[in-house]
């Protein structure tokens, strides 16, 4: 094998402690040396910023099953044009990914794509209804460590407990979506003023909190682990902060649109910013910023999920929820919070790397960067400015709601156990 | 004028009056035995339904009618809506069709606000899931001006099911816009969320109200809101917010009752108040029709009314 040097670049290492200007060389699929040598081919990475490559808890790649929206293939694709290492898409596929042979499918597929890790998501129930509970065990023998009919509550509290039981038995994490159904019938956008004007049915934040709520009681009176997917408003912040200073062993998640976009967008009745939970307003963007912060939202996942265009393009009630992410969430990460005085460089990357694959347990990812570790990296230039064209994305959907903004941040180089799956911005055929 | 009339809001002070003020001129051409004017001769008007609505889409289709525009009736039943063709698809054949007006109903809010990008015809909101009905509030605007002379300072109360009604979303609008003063008055879960940022005021307690008042609006309340626990039956809301002749005694000399229809007699209003004196719910239907010439008219620039 032949040593590749990047130079110069700010090394930010979250897991190592280090943010520090460095050489990194790796060879083979390894990282062999941190310091000032200069083995190898040298790339020059003066003014790029070294990093873990980014792990995303919350996508869908929609195979098997609406291959018109998204494939492993294409989603990975974008996960590496994104910056990511490793993605971990959600059951609601179809056929559901609540037995061993989806999870064998969807890893075989990304395995031949070679993009990027997955690590795939197992149903908590049979068929996402919430009512029996799927055969985990096949599933976490293949690996599967976390469980979630992401899309759809368990609502009921007797499954929800047996679940967080069950899954002890591999000290998996239990992830429910927290929507209280029965408060959300119809529900459409953010309850509120601007709904009500809009003639829009309601997604009251209440029907998050009380879910969340009682998902932290359960979790917490059996030492269960839980984790919050798409925090949304402040109330459920206020609530896992509350819950971790009693030492419930939750971890929660944010995505960009939810501390980026309010429900402001919604007076265009453009499907592309409906999203579920909803957009919602300024103080819960403010709450979810200062929960990721001071650490009570661990990391910053995508909620990835693409929809056809002719999905997309219907009556707003008739247009199924979801937005695109994974090629935007770094640099609206630096854009809107580094940029923005609410996060270091360092808590950023730990956010997009280090906490995700430490709170689902994956190994290889999210640093530290150091000699005998897996190349799994991201270079990417922290000032570069660029235009968000729909077009030009690697998913095979478009719904991404910064279409035509500026963001600054762009993804370089990225290196899955030291091969280029993008390079110089270009995804690796 | 406007490019297109999606929402009251669209519309100032000043529009909602050429528009009841056409309106007025427009409304004898009814008179004469002769019911038609070549106002919009060559235009062309396209009804597009996807809701169902006798009454509305009449009464378009009359005024469109009686300014010579050539109609066309698109209801999504029976049409290739039906068969999986969507709003935007539907969108695109008609524009391909060249028509100048569309006048849309659709049980999805934001559905005519959608179609503007998608066609050059001005877009005429006929109803839109909960959200807008401005041709409804201009036409009863227009009757309560007929009635009552004015409609700067008059004292009105839209009662009931608020929160599912896009009569009372654009009602309320239109008459804080010229000036009125509404109460909205109904039981707290058929009020919307965040009523108090509507510019009027809010009452529970309908016997309050009614001798302070000018104008009663009464909304239709559907049935199926009782099984979702709105309020818990229909008689108890007939005794506390429906109006009934006891309460209709209790309104100002030479207050109006109206009603978007159609009309649960015996919930929210009695049969005994829905044809007294003072309704004034059939001069509604009446007047949409003029109403609807006068939109159609200002945002199509036809000829000058022929008076």
């Amino acid at each position: 094998m032949t040593a590749l040097t990047f130079a110069g670049a700010r090394v930010v290492d979250p897991a190592a402690n280090v943010d520090a200007v460095a050489n990194v060389t790796i060879d083979g699929d390894t990282v062999t040396a941190v310091g000032d040598q200069r083995e190898g081919t040298v790339v020059d990475a003066d003014g790029l910023v070294l990093a873990p490559g980014l792990v995303d808890l919350h996508v869908h790649l929609r195979e098997p099953g609406r291959e018109d929206a998204e494939t492993v293939a294409t989603g990975t694709a974008a996960a590496a044009a994104g910056g990511f290492t490793a993605v971990c898409p959600m059951a609601n596929t179809d056929p559901v990914t609540d037995h061993a042979g989806v999870v064998e499918q969807v890893l075989r597929l990304a395995r031949d794509a070679g993009h990027c890790d997955v690590y795939p998501v197992g149903a908590i129930t049979r068929g996402l209804k919430g009512e029996e509970l799927a055969e985990m065990g096949a599933m976490a023998a293949l690996g599967v460590r976390c469980f979630s009919d992401d899309g759809m509550p368990v609502r009921s509290a007797q499954v929800m407990r047996r679940a967080l039981e069950y899954v002890r038995t591999w000290d998996a994490i239990i992830c429910n979506h927290a929507e209280e159904s029965a408060l959300t019938g119809g529900a459409q956008m953010n309850e509120g003023q601007l709904a009500t004007l809009l003639g829009l049915a309601g997604w009251p934040r209440e029907a998050e909190d009380v879910m969340v709520a009682r998902d932290l009681v359960l979790a917490g009176g059996l030492g269960a682990r839980l984790h919050v997917p798409h925090v949304s408003t402040a109330g459920a912040v206020e609530l896992i902060r509350q819950a971790k200073q009693r030492g419930v062993r939750v971890t929660a998640e944010a995505a960009p649109h939810h501390f980026t976009l309010t429900e402001d967008n919604a007076t265009t009745y453009d499907p592309v910013y409906k999203v579920n939970p909803p957009l919602r307003g300024k103080e819960d963007i403010e709450a979810i910023r200062a929960g990721l912060a001071d650490g009570t939202i661990d990391a910053i996942a995508t909620d990835h999920a693409p929809h056809p265009p002719e999905q997309k393009e219907q009556e707003w009630m008739h247009a199924p929820p979801g937005m695109l992410g994974l090629e935007t969430s770094l640099a609206l990460t630096l854009t809107e919070l580094v940029d923005g005085g609410v996060l270091t460089l360092s808590q950023a990357i730990a956010a997009l790397s280090t906490n995700p694959a430490r709170s689902r347990d994956i190994s290889g990812h999210g640093g530290p960067i150091q000699p005998g570790a897996p190349a799994n990296l991201v270079l990417f230039d922290p000032q570069q400015q660029w235009t968000v064209d729909a077009r030009g994305l690697q998913s095979r959907s478009r719904n991404t709601p910064y279409a035509g903004m500026q963001l600054r941040g762009k993804v370089v180089h990225t290196l899955l156990r030291g091969r280029f799956t993008c390079r110089d911005g270009q995804v690796a055929a | 004028m406007i490019d297109h009339l999606l929402s009251i809001e669209d519309l100032t002070a000043d529009h909602i009056t050429e528009v009841l003020d056409t309106a007025e001129a427009l409304k004898d051409i009814a008179l004469r035995p002769i019911k038609k004017v070549p106002t919009l001769r060559g235009r062309t008007v396209c009804n597009l339904f996807f809701e169902d609505s006798t009454r509305t889409r009449i009464s378009f289709e009359i005024a469109a009618k009686r300014l010579s525009a050539d109609v066309i009736n698109f209801s999504a039943k029976g049409s290739s809506v039906s068969k999986g063709e969507g709003l935007k698809d539907t969108a695109l054949t008609l524009q391909a069709m060249g028509v100048d007006a569309i006048v849309v109903r659709h049980s999805a809010s934001g559905a005519p606000q959608q179609l503007t990008q998608w066609v050059d015809a001005k877009v005429l909101n006929a109803g839109d899931g909960w959200h807008q009905h401005p041709t409804q509030a201009l036409l009863d605007l227009f009757t309560i001006r007929e009635k009552l002379g004015r409609l700067d300072g008059l004292r009105a109360a839209v009662v009931g099911d608020v929160f599912h009604s896009r009569v009372a979303r654009s009602l309320v609008q239109g008459l804080t816009t010229m000036g009125a003063e509404v109460t909205i008055v109904g039981p707290p879960t058929l009020l919307p969320p965040r009523v108090d940022t509507w510019g009027a005021a809010v009452s529970y307690d309908i016997d309050e109200v009614v001798p302070k008042t000018d104008v009663l609006y009464m909304l239709r309340v559907q049935r199926e809101r009782m099984s979702q626990q709105f309020f818990p039956s229909s008689r108890e809301y007939a005794r506390l917010w429906g109006i009934d002749r006891d309460r209709l005694g209790r309104l100002p000399e030479g207050a109006i009752v109206m009603h978007p229809g159609p009309m649960n007699r015996g919930v929210e209003i009695s049969a005994d108040v829905a044809d007294a004196a003072n309704s004034v719910i059939t001069d509604q239907v009446t007047n949409g029709i003029a109403v609807r010439m006068s939109c159609l008219y200002l945002m199509l620039g036809g000829e000058e009314v022929a008076a």
